[in-house]
């Protein structure tokens, strides 16, 4: 029997609520829905409502009652501020939450090296926003609550799953007893220590590395800017390196390496935390001030992924699917990206409008991305946490150079989690004019959310669909045709047309929405000088073709293609 | 290439011991690892160095 806790967490600056559990009606028929979610963590309720975005039903499973304890995700980067947005709750994490671009790192006592992360007057969200998970969390489950093709049921936890050929049927678990629940799909978002991965006899493929880190929120009163503060090597943690973020509500993120040997017991004890926390505070200026703990907890920085995402009709997300070491906020902001490419394949095949390669190619995308971040935080892990004794003297060496010198002080800075390129999706066009553009997104390449010079930011035109961006006065009408002739398919397609002129109302254009371009500033961004060029978007805003010319022939092989069909003649 | 003149080379022997012998047994290792990364700055040529290692590497 599954007894989820029914008292609100503990928190010195997050009000819980317990929600009531869900619980089935009695004697109903079995129900058999779309997707099933389960996992009601970031990843979970970000997929169940960019799923609630294309008409999926969907119900999502949560085995608690009440979001989780403590801050864990706290760092959000832009690409995943641009997903939120999408899903309608980026208004209310930029009200909340503490924006940010810059990294300070310091060893014996001096600033060795700042990062500034780019950022300019064009674009909308800062490159890094802090925010408690919890709130995140509230924000996500209230917004499905609004949402009539989702249904989040608190306090059910999957115990088992059987699969074949036309579904997959869970049994779930409820303090009322279990009930079974079909569906055509399932989604596990269920995270790190994933009941859906273990059910399914699954093994991630990597590394899990020796070090482990503590992670403390204290409540304390730190007149300092929101900037990441890393300290190498600090005397009371010799050889170690301790990290400070500031979040909402005036808590700090503490986070640092335990010493060799110590387990999580003896780190978290309450005297062993209070001497170090103490210590990280000297190291901001702060000798003695009081503060609060709120949360602590330990993890170790691992580097695994599962070596396919798909299996059978169950699709792994986020921390089900990944472990990635947290330096670099490669968690959730990883997992955001997951559930956005998923979303839409998973959204067309349930159409019927998917071809058979659309739906692995979220496996492939996604576990590529994957390698390519554990290859990335591998460097970052070297460097924190040096694996052996010839990483460490170079360590030492280069922390003890950069005082002095420049050129080694790159080293400081590790990697951050970013937008990912599909350069080698299978969705990617072959044969249009790529290669031939000089500037602009190219392959696989996520579109940024630009100002507008009337107002407003591109990613607000642009839907739950693929995206024709046609610079000039407009497509040909056998391109027009072409695209009818897709929507009747039930594939979403919306024209978006950039115009340098204004155009007069009315002719062939009446079909898309204009967005004028007067100063060409996205003319420039596009890299596109002679009218009649074209960017197909995914519905995940990756770009999968363009053209400096178009033709209906062009827009349907790359539609084609995009869908996950095989490559197919031209001819009829 | 340039190579070193037998005075020069004589110099920069006694600057090497001199150093070693000055800092504390412990930080040795350090200030050599140091070195190393400064000269490959000034070689600025990753095949270059990777050479230079292996020829460091050979007969100890």
């Amino acid at each position: 029997m599954h007894q989820p806790e029914a008292q609100p967490r503990a928190s010195l600056y997050f009000a819980y609520r317990v929600h009531p559990v869900w619980l089935p009606p009695a004697h109903a028929p079995e129900e058999k829905v779309q997707v099933v979610v389960v996992g009601g963590g970031p990843i979970g309720l970000a997929l169940a409502l960019d799923l609630a975005r294309y008409g999926v039903r969907c119900v999502l499973l949560e085995a608690e009652r009440q979001v989780s304890e403590g801050s864990r995700a706290i760092v959000f980067t832009r690409r995943s501020m641009e997903i939120l947005h999408q899903l309608g709750v980026a208004d209310r994490v930029v009200a909340k939450g503490l924006p940010w671009r810059y990294g300070n790192s310091y060893y014996r006592g001096r600033r060795v090296f700042r990062m500034a992360a780019p950022h300019d007057a064009d674009q909308r969200f800062l490159p890094m926003t802090n925010l408690q998970q919890p709130y995140l969390e509230r924000y996500l489950a209230d917004a499905l609550a609004q949402s009539p093709n989702a249904e989040l049921r608190w306090g059910n936890r999957v115990s088992a799953i059987a699969q074949d050929q036309d579904g997959v049927r869970l049994t779930v678990e409820t303090p009322a007893g279990d009930y079974a629940l079909g569906a055509q799909w399932v989604v596990a978002a269920d995270g790190a220590h994933s009941t859906l991965r273990q059910l399914l006899g699954l093994k991630m493929e990597g590394t899990a590395y020796e070090g482990r880190f503590v992670i403390a929120d204290i409540r304390v009163d730190l007149d300092l800017p929101t900037e990441r503060l890393a300290f190498f090597d600090p005397p009371w943690n010799p050889g170690n390196t301790v990290l400070m973020h500031r979040e909402p509500d005036g808590i700090w993120r503490v986070d640092y390496q335990l010493p060799p040997g110590e387990t999580a017991e003896e780190a978290l004890a309450p005297a062993a935390l209070r001497s170090r926390i103490d210590a990280a505070l000297a190291l901001v200026g702060a000798a003695g001030r009081p503060w609060e703990l709120d949360w602590c907890s330990v993890y170790s920085a691992r580097a695994m992924t599962l070596p396919d995402y798909l299996h059978g009709r169950v699709a792994f997300v986020g921390d089900a699917a990944h472990l990635l070491p947290i330096f670099g906020v490669r968690g959730a902001n990883t997992g955001f990206q997951d559930a956005h490419d998923l979303a839409w394949k998973l959204a067309l095949k349930l159409r019927g409008c998917a071809g058979p390669g659309l739906l692995s190619s979220y496996s492939h995308e996604r576990v590529a991305a994957a390698r390519e971040i554990i290859d990335e935080a591998g460097k970052s892990t070297r460097f924190m946490t040096p694996p052996s004794p010839g990483y460490r003297l170079l360590r030492d060496a280069v922390l003890s150079l950069a005082l002095s010198e420049e050129f080694v002080r790159p080293l400081l800075h590790w990697r951050t989690s970013r937008a990912h390129d599909y350069a080698s999706s299978a969705l990617n066009c072959a044969g249009d004019d790529d290669a031939l553009f000089d500037a602009g997104p190219p392959h696989g390449a996520p579109c940024a959310d630009l100002r507008l010079e009337q107002g407003g930011f591109l990613l607000d035109h642009l839907g739950p669909a693929f995206q024709l961006l046609h610079f000039g006065a407009g497509p040909a009408p056998e391109v027009l045709a072409c695209i009818a002739t897709f929507r009747r398919r039930g594939v979403p397609l919306r024209l978006l047309r950039v115009a340098m002129v204004e155009e007069a109302p009315g002719g062939a254009v009446e079909d898309g929405q204009i967005l004028p371009d007067s100063e060409g500033r996205l003319h420039r961004h596009f890299g596109v000088t002679l009218a009649g060029a074209a960017y197909l978007l995914r519905p995940d805003q990756h770009v999968c073709a363009r053209w400096l010319t178009l033709s209906a022939d062009r827009l349907q092989l790359a539609l084609d293609r995009a869908l996950g069909h095989e490559p197919r003649s031209l001819e009829p | 290439m340039s190579t070193l003149s037998i005075p020069d080379l004589e110099r920069i022997y006694d600057l090497l011991a001199e150093a070693v012998d000055a800092v504390p047994q412990a930080e040795v290792q350090r200030l050599l690892a140091k070195l190393a990364l400064l000269a490959a700055n000034e070689i600025g040529d990753v095949e270059r160095f990777s050479g230079l290692l292996a020829a460091a590497r050979r007969d100890l």
